[in-house]
């Protein structure tokens, strides 16, 4: 089906019922992997990612090794059977994208130099796939980091904005993602209010970008608030 | 590593638990956890986590059976499941378990593939079962063989429009006419035990991994470890398999 | 310690620097100091810090430690210290006496797979790390069983001037040597017991009331 050929916004509400500025149903867990030093689970209505970190511990091969601080390696990887039609195992272009870009949307805030010749590993896994994968993928990770005890300047929240049609929306989901006049990836550290992720593809005029920008920042707010609110409730 | 102390180790381990040497740790099942795969299974031993994946995809069958859908067992042993594991291509511990929950699978005739047969030489329906590890706390054979019949028992086939797979609607249940269980066996000095927790494991230096169908027909076996085993050791294990199965073929009828 | 405990996440603000020290945990932008990483402020008169919940052990001098020997080197050994770093530990902080390398095989003093209570004598500024077996207490460990815990949680098992892991020791009659890296050593018959009450310390750490748990745990 040609982009466009679908209703994406029927008498001002999305396909599945949500207003165009509203987020998905959220779930966070932590201490999902029990063998991880630091790991969560995030989901954004059907998109389900869990992030596991390993960290800091010895980097191998010791070329790779760092004397002035410590390295991060992200690897995304979305299971066989989180798309609907099945995705070979092993990771792809956009897979090995999406990683860096993980990487670069949580690396700034790491407190790498107090880790030298050392890596903080994190795996960001996509169980199902609605949608957002990436952002949710950052929002488990950065659970995640805190979780293991690893020193963070803030944490960092993430969300997707973009437009179908003319109505500009938040927190996309699968069908909204392929058929979108335009999509934004943005992450975001609460505290500091500094921008450490932002793709975006599409077709966007200046006063659409602010606005979205406005929005994106709002809603990393309120996701900012529900990890804090889980991270409480476990350590309580 | 002396076998006195390995026998300590694990029934330091066990007691601590409350838990005997021929006992499994907690088991939790949930079918149909992943929406985006036709039959899919999150399967939870002890802290052993791993969630299995059935998706059905067209292509044709092998030259050797013209008439029968095809099954692909696959394992990823993803490195957030332990720190041991490495990116990359499966390793041999990865591939090994992927091919002992396919023969358990395939010999016991679990699934019905002559009724998969859409064209036959042409098209036919292909089995895909994807293993994920999520946590790795021992014994990741008995927990990826669960959750991957668990995740058959459940599975959809969906409608089919000429070429077209319309994935949002089904035809019929996928045909499963045999549920295999798989229970790995240990042996430490003169004892024998089930589950294995990661402990247990890196003192093991024997288990023969048994698939049992409902019938109590054995159906796959493998040894694995480096240590060797009298013939009346493996006699003796696959009884304790056998027995053992039938708790957990209770869990899934 | 208060019931109502406050948690803060990396990125928030403690307080203000007011000429006090910035400690573990935190750091300071100008006079606004935040935590660093996830656990309990602690605002003092000469210090703020955050106490971690988690985290990995980095070695600083002079921490008592349980390391495993992992390889024989020429001049001295490779030890495992639960650590993203690896310790060295040299033949001549190994042993007193002097011994002729070309003569003597020195895993006859330490082979790999031994364990050992050491210290830390050494921590460069890029973690090169060195520890040392002549200090008052460093000895072999025999047999035993050992058991891997946060290295956060250690403070809270030895307990107030030792008491906690005194308590433990008594009831169960086994030998127990704690390392600041998180490594728990045990030997005898219960240690069963023993182990299922560290474990418990460990994860019940904060809560009120836990010394009584821990001695009903011991006494069943």
């Amino acid at each position: 089906m040609a982009k466009g050929e679908i209703k994406l916004m029927v008498n001002g509400k999305r396909l599945d019922g949500r207003l165009p500025e509203q987020l998905r149903d959220i779930e966070m867990k932590l201490g999902v992997v029990s063998r991880a030093d630091g790991s969560a689970m995030v989901r954004f209505g059907n998109t389900i990612a869990v992030a596991a970190v390993y960290g800091p511990r010895e980097l191998y091969p010791r070329y790779l090794q760092e004397s002035r601080g410590g390295i991060l390696r992200v690897r995304y990887n979305m299971a066989p059977f989180s798309v609907t039609d099945r995705k070979s195992p092993g990771p792809d272009r956009r897979s090995v994208e999406i990683s860096k870009v993980i990487r670069l949307a949580l690396e700034p805030v790491i407190f790498l130099g107090e880790f030298p010749k050392a890596t903080i590993d994190v795996f960001v896994e996509i169980l199902q796939a609605d949608g957002s994968t990436r952002v949710t993928g950052i929002n488990a990770a950065s659970l995640a980091l805190a979780s293991a005890g690893i020193p963070m300047k803030d944490m960092v929240t993430a969300c997707s904005v973009g437009k179908i049609g003319d109505t500009l929306i938040l927190d996309l989901n699968g069908i909204e993602d392929n058929n979108s006049e335009a999509d934004i990836s943005f992450a975001f550290m609460p505290s500091k209010e500094k921008v450490t992720l932002f793709q975006m593809d599409g077709n966007l005029i200046t006063e659409e970008i602010k606005r979205l920008l406005e929005v994106a920042k709002d809603a990393c707010k309120k996701i900012y608030e529900m990890q804090k609110g889980v991270i409480r409730e476990k350590y309580r | 590593m002396s076998e006195e102390y390995a026998i300590d180790l694990i029934e330091t381990w066990r007691k601590l638990d409350g838990r005997k040497l021929d006992e499994f740790r907690k088991i939790e099942i949930e079918p149909n956890i992943i929406k985006n795969a036709e039959g899919s299974a999150h399967v939870k031993l002890g802290g052993t986590e791993v969630i299995a994946g059935v998706k059905l995809v067209l292509g044709e069958p092998f030259a050797d059976t013209p008439n029968e859908g095809v099954l692909i067992v696959n394992a990823e042993f993803t490195p957030l499941a332990s720190p041991d594991f490495e990116s990359g291509p499966p390793g041999e511990n990865a591939v090994e378990l992927a091919r002992i929950v396919d023969r358990g699978i395939r010999e016991s005739k679990c699934i019905k593939l002559e009724e998969l047969c859409i064209e036959p030489e042409k098209k036919v329906w292909c089995v895909f079962i994807d293993i994920h590890i999520i946590n790795h706390q021992g014994n990741l054979i008995d927990a990826a063989a669960l959750a991957s019949v668990v995740a058959l028992m459940n599975a959809k086939i969906p409608k089919l429009d000429g070429e077209k797979i319309i994935r949002e609607e089904f035809e019929r249940q996928l045909p499963v006419q045999y549920k295999p269980v798989t229970v790995t066996v240990c042996k430490v000095k003169d004892k024998f035990l089930i589950d294995p927790t990661l402990e247990d494991e890196s003192v093991i230096q024997a288990k023969l991994s048994v698939a049992v169908r409902d019938d109590g027909k054995v159906c796959a076996m493998q040894k694995q470890g480096k240590e060797e085993l009298n013939v009346e050791d493996l006699e003796k294990m696959i009884d304790i398999a056998i027995e053992k199965s039938e708790e957990i073929r209770k869990l899934i009828r | 310690m208060n019931e109502k405990r406050e948690i803060v996440l990396p990125g928030e603000l403690i307080g203000e620097k007011l000429g006090r020290k910035v400690g573990f945990g935190a750091y300071f932008e100008g006079e606004r100091v935040f935590a660093k990483v996830l656990g309990i402020p602690r605002v003092e008169e000469n210090e703020i810090s955050v106490i971690p919940f988690a985290g990995v052990y980095i070695p600083r001098i002079g921490d008592k430690i349980i390391g495993i020997i992992s390889s024989v080197e020429v001049s001295g050994w490779m030890v495992d210290i639960n650590s993203p770093y690896a310790a060295f530990l040299p033949l001549s902080e190994g042993v007193r006496e002097f011994v002729d390398t070309s003569r003597t095989d020195i895993s006859g003093f330490f082979d790999a797979g031994d364990v050992i209570f050491c210290t830390v004598s050494k921590v460069t500024k890029n973690k090169t790390i060195q520890v040392s077996m002549r200090d008052i207490g460093n000895k072999k460990l025999y047999g035993g069983v050992i058991v891997k815990v946060s290295p956060n949680k250690i403070p809270r098992i030895i307990g107030r001037a030792g008491s906690m892991i005194s308590i433990i020791k008594e009831r169960t009659k086994c030998e127990v040597y704690t390392g600041r890296n998180g490594v728990v050593w045990l030997k005898g018959e219960n240690k069963a017991k023993a182990i299922a009450a560290i474990l418990t310390v460990e994860k019940e750490s904060h809560t009120v009331g836990l010394t009584e748990k821990i001695e009903k745990l011991l006494s069943e």
